[in-house]
C-alpha cells in the first residue's frame, strides 16, 4: 500500500462525493466516472489488472456512456439543475447519510479488529481469472448468460419493428 | 534501463506528434493524388510547410468559448481524445526493445482507451449546447459503443490464438506466420471497427459535414478543434499499428532492415489504406450503419469466434 | 461488397492518372473566347466610341452595377458622359451585353480584376473603354444605322437608298 493507494483513494472519495452533491447531472456523471477511473486504479494496485481493465471497459467505457446518452435523449440541460437544488433539502438526505455513517462506522471498526494480517499482494492474470470463472464458478456464469438471454430476447422484442401498411381498404401492421 | 525507458518515452511521443501533423500533409497529398489533383504543393518543398502553416493558423485562431456552453466540460472534452489515444500507445510494441509498458493486459487497456475516447465526442456536444453538436454527439456515442463490442470480439481471436493479452508476446507468437491468414475475418471486421471507432471518412456520421455542420466540433475553433484534429490523426495512426501488430507481426520482417522500420512501412501502409478509405466510400446512412454493425458485423465476429476456439481445441487436443 | 472493393480499386488507380490542375499563376487555363470576366467598352473599327448612352444596359443589369450619363457631341453622335460599373458588385451575369444594341459593352476572358481595396473595384469610363474592337471586328454601329452625324448624311449608310425628296413629284 503505498501512496498510490492513497492517492487513488482519495480521489475516489472526493469524487464520489462531488458525484452526489453536484446539482448539474453531467457534472455528476463525470465525477463519477473519475471515481470509477480511480477505483480501477486501486483494483490494479492490489493485484487484479483484468478486473481494473474490464472496470474501465465496462463500467466507465459503456455504461457511462450509456447513461450520458440518455441524459442527452432527455436533455436534461442546465435547466434541472435548478430543480435538483431545490429537492437536495437536509430532509431528503439526511435519513441515508444516517444510515451511511452507521456502515461507516461498522467498517471502521472491522478494520481496527487486529485480525490476520492481508497477505501480499497477489497478481490474478486474465488466465487465473478465466480458469475460476469456468471452473467453480462455472454455475454463476451459467445463470448470468441465462439472465443475458432473457434481456436479449427482451430487447429484441422491444425494438421489433412493425411496419405499417395503407391500403386504400385496410390499414394492418407487419413483421418487417 | 531507467534511461533507456524515459528516451523511449520521449521518442514516442515525439515521433507521434509529428507523424499526426505530418498525416495533415500526407492525407491532403494522397487524397488529391487519388483525385488527380496535386493538393497543397507551394508552401516548401512538395508543400511539406502546410503542417506548419496549418499549425500556426491554429493557434492564432480566435480561442472562442461560446457563452451558452457548459465551460468547463467544453474546455474538457478535446483533452481527452488525445490524452486517451496517447495512453494507447503505451502498450503498442514499436520494436523489439522499443515498449513503454510491457503489461499482460495490454490488449484490455487499448479497449479501455479507445472506450474513454468516446467521452471527448459526448461531452464536446453536449457542452456546446448546440442542436446540431448533440445530434453529433448522440451519434457518435451510439456508434463508437456499438463498433467496440466487434472491435473487442474480432480481438478476442488473436488472443485465443496466442493465449495471451500482452501486444509483445502476441508479435513474438507470429514469428511462424503472420494472423492475417488464421484471423482474416477477424481483421476484416476489426479494420471495419476500427475505421467507425476513429469516425474517419466513411463512418464519420458523428461528424457528417453535409448534414450536421461539423457535428460534434460544431463550435470548437482555434487550439480547441486542433485538438480534435490532432486526435483523430493520433486515432488512424493507432489503428493501423494496431492492425499492423496484431495481424501483420508488428515488427517483425526480414532481417536486412531494423524491426521498427517494418514497423513503420506497414503502419503508413495501413494509414494510407484509410486514406483510400476515405477517398472512395460515400457515407453510410446512420440507420444503416447501426444495421450493418449489429446484423452483419456482430454476427460475423462471434462466427470467428467459435470457429477459431472450436480450431484451437481440436489442434490441442490432437497435439496431445 | 464486392462493388465496394471495386471502387477502392478505380479509385487507387487513379494514381497512375494525368494530373488535371493548372499550376495557376504560372500556367493560365484556357479560357473560352465567349468567358463573361472583365467588361469593356470597345471601339468602332474607325476609332470612335461604340457606345450610344442608350441605358438598356443599366436597366437589364439585375444588380444596378451600371450607371451612366448620356450625352451628344456637336455632329451628332451620342456618347456617354460618364460610365461607371462597380465590379464589387457585378456578379458577370452578361445581360448587358445581350441587352446592348450597338455591340459596345461586351464581357472579355480575363478574371483576374482583385483588388486589395473594394473602392478599386469601381472601375470609371477611361478605364473600361479599350482601344479594340472586341468581340464583332468590322461593326460599325453609325455606318448601318439611318441616323444622320457629322460626316454622313442620310442615306449614306451601309444598304440605305437615298431619302425619299416628298417635295418632288418625280418617282
Amino acid at each position: 500500500m503505498g501512496p498510490a493507494f492513497y492517492i487513488a483513494g482519495a480521489v475516489a472519495i472526493l469524487s464520489t462525493l462531488m458525484v452526489i452533491t453536484r446539482f448539474n447531472i453531467m457534472h455528476a456523471l463525470l465525477y463519477f466516472i473519475v471515481s470509477l477511473l480511480s477505483i480501477a486504479v486501486i483494483f490494479y494496485l492490489y493485484g487484479a489488472p483484468f478486473m481494473a481493465a474490464l472496470e474501465v471497459i465496462v463500467y466507465a467505457g459503456a455504461i457511462m456512456v450509456l447513461i450520458i446518452f440518455f441524459v442527452m435523449m432527455l436533455n436534461l440541460g442546465p435547466q434541472t439543475a435548478g430543480d435538483e437544488a431545490r429537492w437536495l433539502t437536509p430532509r431528503i438526505w439526511i435519513g441515508p447519510s444516517i444510515l451511511c455513517l452507521v456502515l461507516l462506522a461498522e467498517l471502521v471498526y472491522l478494520i481496527l479488529q487486529p485480525a490476520g494480517t492481508a497477505g501480499d499482494v497477489i497478481t490474478v492474470d486474465p488466465k487465473a481469472v478465466g480458469m475460476s470463472l469456468f471452473g467453480p464458478y462455472i454455475l454463476a456464469v451459467e445463470l448470468a448468460g441465462m439472465l443475458l438471454m432473457a434481456g436479449i430476447v427482451g430487447a429484441y422484442h422491444l425494438g421489433r419493428q412493425k411496419k405499417k401498411i395503407v391500403h386504400r381498404f385496410l390499414e394492418r401492421t407487419s413483421d418487417v | 534501463m531507467e534511461a533507456h525507458f524515459w528516451w523511449v518515452i520521449g521518442g514516442v511521443l515525439f515521433v507521434l506528434l509529428n507523424t499526426a501533423a505530418g498525416l495533415i500533409w500526407l492525407e491532403r497529398r494522397m487524397l488529391a493524388l487519388w483525385q488527380d489533383r496535386y493538393g497543397p504543393n507551394r508552401a516548401g518543398p512538395l508543400g511539406l510547410f502546410i503542417v506548419l502553416a496549418d499549425t500556426i493558423k491554429l493557434f492564432f485562431k480566435e480561442d472562442w468559448i461560446p457563452p451558452f456552453s457548459d465551460k468547463v466540460v467544453f474546455v474538457f472534452a478535446p483533452a481527452v481524445v488525445v490524452a486517451s489515444v496517447l495512453m494507447s500507445f503505451a502498450v503498442i510494441p514499436f520494436g523489439p526493445n522499443i515498449l513503454v509498458a510491457d503489461w499482460n493486459i495490454g490488449l484490455l487497456f487499448f479497449l479501455a482507451m479507445s472506450s474513454l475516447g468516446v467521452y471527448s465526442i459526448v461531452l464536446g456536444g453536449w457542452a456546446s449546447n448546440n442542436k446540431y453538436a448533440l445530434l453529433g454527439a448522440m451519434r457518435g456515442a451510439s456508434q463508437m459503443i456499438s463498433y467496440e463490442v466487434f472491435m473487442g470480439l474480432a480481438l478476442m481471436g488473436v488472443v485465443l490464438l496466442s493465449g495471451s493479452f500482452n501486444l509483445r508476446e502476441i508479435v513474438e507468437a507470429q514469428r511462424g506466420m503472420w494472423y492475417i491468414i488464421p484471423q482474416f475475418l477477424g481483421f476484416v471486421i476489426f479494420l471495419i471497427a476500427g475505421v467507425a471507432e476513429t469516425h474517419r471518412l466513411p463512418f464519420d456520421i458523428p461528424e457528417a459535414e453535409s448534414e450536421l455542420v461539423a457535428g460534434f466540433h460544431a463550435e470548437y475553433s482555434g487550439m480547441k478543434f486542433g485538438m480534435f484534429f490532432i486526435g483523430e490523426y493520433l486515432g488512424v495512426t493507432l489503428v493501423s499499428s494496431m492492425i499492423v501488430t496484431l495481424y501483420f507481426g508488428g515488427w517483425l520482417g526480414p532481417a536486412f532492415l531494423p524491426g521498427v522500420i517494418w514497423f513503420v512501412i506497414k503502419t503508413f501502409v495501413f494509414i494510407s489504406l484509410f486514406i483510400l478509405l476515405r477517398a472512395s466510400m460515400p457515407r453510410p446512412r446512420y440507420d444503416q450503419l447501426m444495421e450493418y454493425g449489429w446484423k452483419v458485423l456482430f454476427p460475423l465476429s462471434l462466427l470467428n469466434l467459435l470457429v477459431t476456439a472450436a480450431v484451437k481445441l481440436i489442434l490441442t487436443d490432437n497435439l496431445k | 461488397m464486392f462493388s465496394l472493393l471495386r471502387s477502392m480499386w478505380l479509385v487507387f488507380l487513379h494514381m497512375f492518372h494525368k494530373r488535371e490542375t493548372y499550376q495557376y499563376p504560372e500556367e493560365k487555363a484556357p479560357l473560352p473566347a465567349r468567358w463573361r470576366g472583365r467588361i469593356a467598352l470597345t471601339r468602332d473599327p474607325d476609332g470612335g466610341e461604340r457606345c450610344v448612352g442608350c441605358y438598356l444596359c443599366a436597366a437589364a443589369c439585375p444588380v444596378d452595377c451600371i450607371s451612366l450619363q448620356a450625352t451628344e457631341a456637336p455632329d451628332g453622335r451620342r456618347y456617354p458622359s460618364f460610365f461607371r460599373i462597380n465590379f464589387s458588385r457585378c456578379i458577370f451575369c452578361g445581360f448587358c451585353e445581350e441587352a446592348c444594341p450597338t455591340y459596345a459593352i461586351q464581357l472579355l476572358p480575363d478574371f483576374e480584376i482583385a483588388e486589395y481595396d473594394r473602392q478599386n473595384l469601381v472601375y470609371e469610363k477611361e478605364d473600361l473603354l479599350i482601344n479594340s474592337q472586341g468581340k464583332y471586328p468590322g461593326y460599325n454601329y453609325y455606318r448601318v444605322a439611318g441616323m444622320a452625324i457629322g460626316g454622313k448624311d442620310k442615306g449614306d449608310a451601309a444598304k440605305e437608298e437615298p431619302p425619299v425628296d416628298v417635295k418632288s413629284l418625280l418617282p
